[in-house]
């Protein structure tokens, strides 16, 4: 399945575009996200952290990428 | 009664102050965000701010259910600018009334505590001689 992922901030910047298109197995997790994700821009993996949000949430590493309509990458965020 | 505001253009601490002082309460905390002329050694020319807005708006509701759901409050404000701010502008402001000072002090602390550590904005930071995003890498 096709999965968009929304991103910002300096993820937004290693993606080059705010948002990308990504091809995930049916049955795919956020944590499978992750690997894919890390595969194509190892420069994910020099950030302190980051989180994938779906459908407005931080979701969990197990959390199915199927039913989700919007999924989002989450760098450190660092307002106020 | 809760007022969480994601804005563009500048915020208003008067606007701010007048609507949480409409309560009948015993104490008023007011936190101000301030944007630094100098970070570790840098000089800072400018700041940008974007944010997931609609996640933020939610993770900011989340906040606020959680600080009437733990402390004795009237009224909570947060209020957060995106966009491109300069030195002495103002990218927060959060106030909160209550009858009594302690959970207006308790209950603001933890609001900005927590936005710094889960609502997704987050700041690019522009020096003389280059830019970062805040936070980013270890």
């Amino acid at each position: 399945m096709k999965k968009e992922i929304l991103a910002f901030g300096i993820a937004r910047e290693i993606f080059g575009s705010s948002c990308i298109s990504t091809e995930m197995q049916e049955g795919a997790t956020v944590a499978d996200l992750r690997t894919t994700l890390e595969a194509q821009f190892p420069r994910l993996r020099a950030l302190a952290s980051y989180m994938i949000a779906g459908d407005d949430e931080y979701a969990a590493l197990d959390r199915k990428l199927d039913s989700l309509k919007e999924i989002a990458i989450i760098p450190p965020v660092s307002g106020g | 009664m809760v007022d969480i505001k994601m804005s563009q253009h500048p915020l208003n601490p008067r606007e701010c102050v007048d609507w949480i002082m409409d309560s009948e309460c015993g104490g008023i905390d007011l936190f101000i965000g301030r944007v630094r002329s100098e970070t570790l050694g840098n000089k800072v020319v400018q700041l940008e701010f974007e944010s997931y807005e609609q996640m933020a708006v939610k993770e900011l509701k989340l906040i606020t259910d959680h600080v009437i759901a733990t402390w004795s409050v009237q009224k909570v404000l947060v209020h957060h600018r995106l966009g491109v701010l300069r030195v002495g502008d103002i990218p927060v402001i959060i106030a909160v009334s209550a009858e009594h000072r302690d959970a207006a002090f308790d209950a603001c602390r933890y609001i900005i505590d927590t936005l710094k550590r889960t609502v997704p904005i987050w700041k690019k930071e522009i020096y003389e001689d280059g830019e970062v995003w805040v936070a980013a890498h270890p």
